[in-house]
This record gives C-alpha cells, sequence and structure tokens, in this order.
C-alpha cells in the first residue's frame, strides 16, 4: 500500500516585501566558448531590465528557451531549433536566421528573426508577438492559441493548420492548405495563397480588421499596407462533427 | 532520424581541405544518427584514379589475405590491368584498370561472399556500425581531398542496425544515395524491381531508393527526371542526397518532415539536415542559405 502525502507547504514567514529588482546591466555570452545549457541557466536566473547578447550561436539548439524576465537578448548570427522557446516575457532577437519550432508555446513577449525560420515556427503559441523578417517554412503557427505572427516573407504548407486564436499576418504568399481545421485565429495575407485547407475561407476585410492589421504591421515595424491584404478564416463547419463533412477532415 | 552532411566543391582550391569540411559537418549531425554511419568521397586521390575502377568492398576482412586477393584478381584480369587492394579503415578497395562490370564479376567470383557497396572511377564508399566520428577517423576522412563528399549518420528504422544497411546507397557507377526518413511502400517497389531482374544487397528501404534511382538513368532519366519520377512512385518521408561523378541533388517529399538546408557559395554548394553543420564552413557569414522546398528537386553539376 501506498501512502500519498502532500507536498511540504512552506512555512516561511518572513515573506519579501521589497519590489523585485530592475537591472539595466549588460551581459554577453559566447557560445563558441560556454555551453548552450549554462546561457539558459543565467537567463532564468536573469532579472528585469538586463541586456543579454549571445554571440557565435553556431545553429545551436535550444537557444533562449524559457525566459521568465524581461529582458532583452540579442543572438548574433543563426540559431538551430527550438529557439526562444516556452518564452514567456521580454525581447529576444535573432540577428540570423533560425531553425525548426521557433519560439514554440510562447505566452507573451517579443521574439524577432530578421532572417527566415524554418517550419512549425510559433507553433502552439498562446500569446505575444513573433516577427519573422524573412520567409516561415511549412506548418508556421500550426495550432497557434492566442500568439501573434507577422512573417515578412512567404510561409509554408500547412501554415495555421487548426489555428485556434491569435493572428498570423503574411506579407508574402502562402503556401499549400493555409488554416487548415482553423478555429477562430484570423490570416492576413498580402499575397497569393497556393490553396486554402479544409474549413478555411476568404472573409471580408472590415474597418476592424484594417485597424487589428495596422497595428500588428506597425508593432512589427512593417510599413505595408492594411488595405494591400485579404483575411481568412474558418468557415465554421467543422466545429462538431457531422457525418456529412466526414471526407472533409 | 537520421542525418545528412553533403558538400560539393565547385573552387578546385578547396579539394585538399575536402576530408576536413566535411569532417567538420559531419561531427554536429552525429546526435542525428548515432548508431552507424557512412561516407562516399568523390575523386579522392589514394582511393581513385582516373582511367581506373575502383570498388569498395564492405569490411576490412575478406576472408582472404590482401596479396591473395589481389593475386587472384590480377590472375583474371588483363596483364596491364594493374589490380591493386587497399584496405581503408573498415573498407576494402579494390582497383584495375578495366570496366567495372568486369572488375564487379572478377570480384564476386573471387569473393563470393563480399558486398560491394561503391563503384565506380571517381567514388570510393565507406560504411560501418558505430560512432560516426569513429567510422570517420578509422577511414581518414579528415586528411582526405576530394571534389565531393557525402557523409550519413544513421538512426535506424526500417531495418536492422548493420554495416550494410548504413548509407550511402551506391549502386551504379559513381552514383550515391542517402536518405533521412522512411519510404512506406518499398517493399511493392521492391517487388516490381526484383522482376525486371534487379538484385538487391540489403532489406533497406533506401537501399530501394537507390535501386529504382539507377534503373530510372539506366533508362535515359537525367538525374533530375529520375528524382521527380521516384516523387511520383514512393511513398513515405524523405529527404535525399544524391550524388554522381560531377553532380549533387537534393530533393525532399512534398510533406517535408525531414529538416534540409542548403548554402551555395562561388566556392562550394553544401547540403546538411541542419544548419549547425554548416556553421564552421568558410564564408557562411555571406552565403546564400536557404531551406529546400518541398517536393522540388535541386540539382549542382560541377
Amino acid at each position: 500500500m501506498v501512502t500519498l502525502t502532500a507536498p511540504e507547504t512552506s512555512t516561511d514567514t518572513n515573506v519579501e516585501t521589497t519590489l523585485p529588482a530592475v537591472s539595466t546591466d549588460s551581459f554577453s555570452v559566447d557560445l563558441a566558448g560556454s555551453p548552450v545549457r549554462d546561457l539558459n541557466q543565467e537567463l532564468h536566473n536573469a532579472i528585469d531590465g538586463q541586456a543579454w547578447t549571445v554571440t557565435s550561436p553556431g545553429g545551436k539548439h535550444s537557444l533562449a528557451v524559457g525566459i521568465n524576465a524581461d529582458v532583452t537578448v540579442t543572438v548574433e548570427g543563426h540559431a538551430g531549433s527550438y529557439a526562444a522557446g516556452m518564452h514567456q516575457k521580454g525581447d529576444v532577437t535573432i540577428n540570423g536566421n533560425a531553425g525548426v519550432g521557433l519560439a514554440e508555446n510562447i505566452m507573451s513577449g517579443t521574439v524577432h528573426v530578421k532572417g527566415d525560420a524554418s517550419q512549425s515556427a510559433a507553433a502552439t503559441g498562446h500569446g505575444g508577438l513573433v516577427v519573422i523578417d524573412g520567409n516561415a517554412g511549412a506548418r508556421c503557427g500550426i495550432s497557434m492559441k492566442g500568439v501573434d505572427i507577422v512573417v515578412g516573407g512567404n510561409i509554408g504548407h500547412m501554415s495555421a493548420f487548426m489555428a485556434q486564436a491569435g493572428r498570423l499576418v503574411v506579407c508574402g504568399d502562402a503556401g499549400e492548405a493555409l488554416g487548415d481545421s482553423i478555429y477562430e485565429a484570423r490570416i492576413y495575407v498580402k499575397g497569393t495563397v497556393a490553396s486554402l485547407g479544409a474549413d478555411c475561407i476568404e472573409k471580408p476585410m472590415k474597418a476592424e480588421h484594417l485597424a487589428e492589421l495596422g497595428e500588428l504591421l506597425a508593432a512589427a515595424g512593417r510599413t505595408d499596407n492594411p488595405s494591400d491584404f485579404k483575411r481568412y478564416g474558418s468557415a465554421r463547419n467543422l466545429y462538431h462533427f457531422h457525418v456529412d463533412n466526414s471526407t472533409s477532415y | 532520424m537520421c542525418g545528412i552532411a553533403a558538400l560539393q566543391l565547385r573552387n578546385p582550391l578547396l579539394h585538399p581541405q575536402m576530408g576536413s569540411l566535411l569532417s567538420s559537418m559531419m561531427c554536429q549531425i552525429v546526435d542525428r544518427g548515432p548508431d552507424s554511419a557512412g561516407l562516399a568521397v568523390y575523386n579522392t586521390p589514394g582511393l581513385v584514379s582516373e582511367g581506373t575502377s575502383t570498388l569498395s568492398l564492405l569490411g576490412k576482412e575478406q576472408g582472404l589475405p590482401v596479396a591473395e586477393i589481389q593475386l587472384a584478381i590480377a590472375g583474371m584480369l588483363p596483364s596491364d590491368a594493374e589490380a591493386a587492394v587497399r584496405v581503408v579503415g573498415d573498407t576494402t578497395l579494390v582497383s584495375a584498370a578495366v570496366g567495372t562490370d568486369l572488375l564487379v564479376k572478377v570480384v564476386s567470383e573471387t569473393l563470393p561472399a563480399a558486398t560491394i557497396i561503391g563503384r565506380g572511377e571517381h567514388v570510393a564508399v565507406m560504411k560501418s556500425v558505430g560512432h560516426p566520428m569513429d567510422i570517420a577517423a578509422e577511414h581518414g576522412l579528415e586528411a582526405m581531398a576530394g571534389s565531393q563528399g557525402l557523409s550519413h549518420t544513421r538512426m535506424a528504422t526500417e531495418s536492422a542496425v548493420t554495416a550494410g544497411g548504413s548509407h550511402p546507397f551506391s549502386v551504379a557507377d559513381d552514383l550515391c544515395l542517402v536518405h533521412n526518413g522512411s519510404f512506406s511502400n518499398h517493399a511493392t517497389i521492391r517487388r516490381g524491381l526484383l522482376r525486371e531482374g534487379v538484385v538487391f544487397d540489403s532489406e533497406n528501404d533506401t537501399e530501394v531508393g537507390a535501386r529504382y534511382v539507377a534503373s530510372r538513368l539506366q533508362q535515359g532519366d537525367t538525374l533530375e527526371e529520375a528524382l521527380v519520377n521516384l516523387g511520383k512512385v514512393f511513398d513515405g518521408f524523405y529527404t535525399l542526397v544524391v550524388t554522381t561523378a560531377d553532380s549533387m541533388a537534393v530533393v525532399r517529399d512534398p510533406i517535408a518532415c525531414k529538416p534540409a538546408i542548403i548554402v551555395e557559395t562561388d566556392d562550394y554548394v553544401a547540403m546538411a539536415s541542419e544548419y549547425r553543420a554548416l556553421a564552421a564552413l568558410p564564408g557562411i557569414e555571406n552565403a546564400r542559405i536557404f531551406e529546400p522546398e518541398p517536393g522540388k528537386v535541386y540539382t549542382w553539376s560541377l
């Protein structure tokens, strides 16, 4: 027989009443000489206001993941897979390309890639803003749940698949099966769409959409004209299973 | 998951560095396939030479002493064929100034149990089981010169972890193919090729891809056409790199689950599963780096 005990509750009565510390310090980490694990640990220990610069990233994986302080992190070069994953707070800028799964499961804060991003960028993101100045690969914003994504170039196939909430802005073209099985996310595309996925349709651009798109473009530092975009979203026919739709999924 | 790193050197001044560059790429893809590995190198002095056919045989032990193999093969070839047998790492190389078909026939008669893993005038193929960088070191990759190099680190899914199941698969003169992914209908295609008289060395799905490409090339396809046709016939996940005596091709399946990244400069074209394998290449800072689009065949010729 196993006895389950409750986790220990804190008996510390000496509760801190001071405000969290804020710093204006700058730090630099050269990944040619130190492991990614150390970088991430230091970023987890960081306090609000700090500025971190990461040099010689060399395409290493899992750079700057799980940041939970209002810091700025600048990666000088190309990042590998899962950069800035689980991002909670602060701003991460990658002065290069990013690999698979950029800003996966981002909760808030911003992640900005100056180059291209590989597939599954901002996958399952709940909030925050992901800006990709170049192109994004396949499955951009797959299962997005509230994140805003602005892509300066093109996006690959199956982007915004099962997107539930948030906005995806594409200043270039979109690949095949855009927004397949989409829920309530909104997609704005300036260029062409190779094909729309199941239950994704073009929708009218109303004043509210032009306004929110304008805000998103401005937040991404872009000068595109919102009226050049088309809006896509869910036809809401596949929300609930209906046998007549069985071949549409 | 498997790792691929491939390099085509356009600038002959870089040829002496082929092995060290490929080695620097390969060590970054070990995590993707640590159980076995393989290499194909083109125009590497000491391994192959112009006007001579070279066969790469799996394993350093062929059941007979090297001198005896050489004597037996020389005895079956014209006296000016200059047959030579060398052991490089875990690979036995047999070369002679005759056509590859004749050399294959003679080697098969002399060493009926041998597995020929590479053939041609320009390519040497080496593969083994173990840590990929140990395999590379055992074969002396670091010091090799050459015009092209192809490396693969394997995480086996469709067939056992054996040296014979390692990539590259080289089944026609100077043709090599490596694969990240898995073909799901390889058994069906294998049966079709068997009916055409194609002979297989392994149970591996990728070998079917290599035999298919070789068969299409033999029927007159260009490399690009052969890979377009492969896309119509094969089902599954794949990022493939195919090399010939003077060209390299990359193709991903239309779903594109398997990663690939390419860098192109005036001096070289390189492809890898992950960018980190390209990070140490010369001039990478200003190079054109891109992901190959799904379903599109890319080819480069020297």
